[in-house]
C-alpha cells in the first residue's frame, strides 16, 4: 500500500516536472499584458486599461502627426508632453481593430517625448494618454487616411 | 546581423535615442492572395531600452505598430561613451538585442 502510494506520488511529481519542462516558455512573454491588446472598441480598451479612473483632457500634450496620411500602414507620430513626471505614455488609434498601439513606461531620466510609427486602418483619431502618479491626461488629433494616395 | 539599429546622439543637455528594428509586425488579419489564408500574427510584444544598466524605457506593443518599427526617445543627460542597449521579444518567442555608444 505504502509502496503503491509512493509510486503514485512519484508519477505525480514526474508529470508535474515534465509539464514544467515541456511547456514552451516564451522569452519575457508573461510581461505582455494580453488583455490590453484585445480587439474591442476604444472605450472598452480604455476601461480595460484604466478602469473608471478620470482621464482629463490636456492641452499640455502635443501630438505631431500628418494631417493627411497617404499610407495608413505607416503614420509617423511624435508625442511630447510638458506635464511634469509622466511615467507612462499610451498610444491609441480609435478606429483600429485593436485600439491600443503601444505603451511606454518611462523612467524619471526620460523626457515625455516619444516617436513611433503606427498603422491606421482608416481615417480616425490618434489618442495619447499620459499617466503620472497622480492622474491621467489625454489628447487626440484627427488623421485623414487616403488609400489611393491622391490626398483628397 | 542584428535586427536592431540604434543611434544615440548627444544634443547638448539631452541624448536623442533612435531605434529601428527589422520586423514584419504581422497583425494576423492580412489575407495572402495566393492561399486565401491569413498570415499568422507575428509582432514584437515587449521592448526594453537601457542606459548603461538602468532600464529607461519599458515598452509593450501590439500589431498596431508599423512594420519595421521605429522609435525615438529623449534621455535627460547622458555622456559620450554611455551605452544604450535595446532588446525586444515577439509573440513567437523570438528575441534580439543590440547596444550602441552615445556619440
Amino acid at each position: 500500500m505504502a509502496l503503491c502510494h509512493r509510486r503514485r506520488l512519484f508519477f505525480k511529481q514526474l508529470s508535474g516536472l515534465l509539464a514544467a519542462v515541456c511547456l514552451p516558455v516564451p522569452y519575457a512573454h508573461a510581461l505582455w499584458p494580453e488583455k490590453h491588446y484585445a480587439a474591442s472598441p476604444l472605450d472598452v480598451t480604455l476601461k480595460q486599461l484604466f478602469e473608471d479612473k478620470v482621464i482629463l483632457p490636456s492641452d499640455q500634450i502635443d501630438i505631431n502627426v500628418p494631417l493627411i496620411a497617404e499610407n495608413g500602414a505607416v503614420v509617423p507620430v511624435t508625442v511630447s508632453a510638458t506635464i511634469p513626471a509622466v511615467q507612462k505614455i499610451y498610444l491609441l488609434v480609435d478606429k483600429n481593430p485593436v485600439p491600443l498601439v503601444a505603451e511606454f513606461a518611462l523612467s524619471e531620466k526620460m523626457q515625455a517625448v516619444v516617436s513611433a510609427r503606427v498603422k491606421m486602418a482608416q481615417t480616425g483619431d490618434v489618442w495619447v494618454i499620459a499617466e503620472t502618479a497622480m492622474a491621467l491626461y489625454s489628447a487626440s488629433t484627427n488623421v485623414k487616411v487616403t488609400i489611393g494616395g491622391c490626398g483628397g | 546581423m542584428s535586427s536592431i539599429k540604434i543611434r544615440a546622439k548627444l544634443l547638448g543637455e539631452a541624448t536623442q535615442i533612435r531605434i529601428l528594428i527589422a520586423h514584419p509586425m504581422e497583425t494576423g488579419r492580412t489575407i495572402d492572395p495566393q492561399t486565401r489564408q491569413s498570415f499568422a500574427a507575428h509582432f514584437i510584444q515587449t521592448m526594453t531600452v537601457r542606459h548603461n544598466s538602468d532600464v529607461i524605457v519599458q515598452a509593450d506593443m501590439g500589431s498596431g505598430v508599423s512594420k519595421d518599427p521605429y522609435f525615438a526617445f529623449m534621455l535627460n543627460g547622458g555622456q559620450l561613451g554611455d551605452i544604450i542597449s535595446v532588446e525586444w521579444s515577439d509573440n513567437k518567442g523570438q528575441h534580439d538585442s543590440a547596444s550602441e555608444t552615445v556619440k
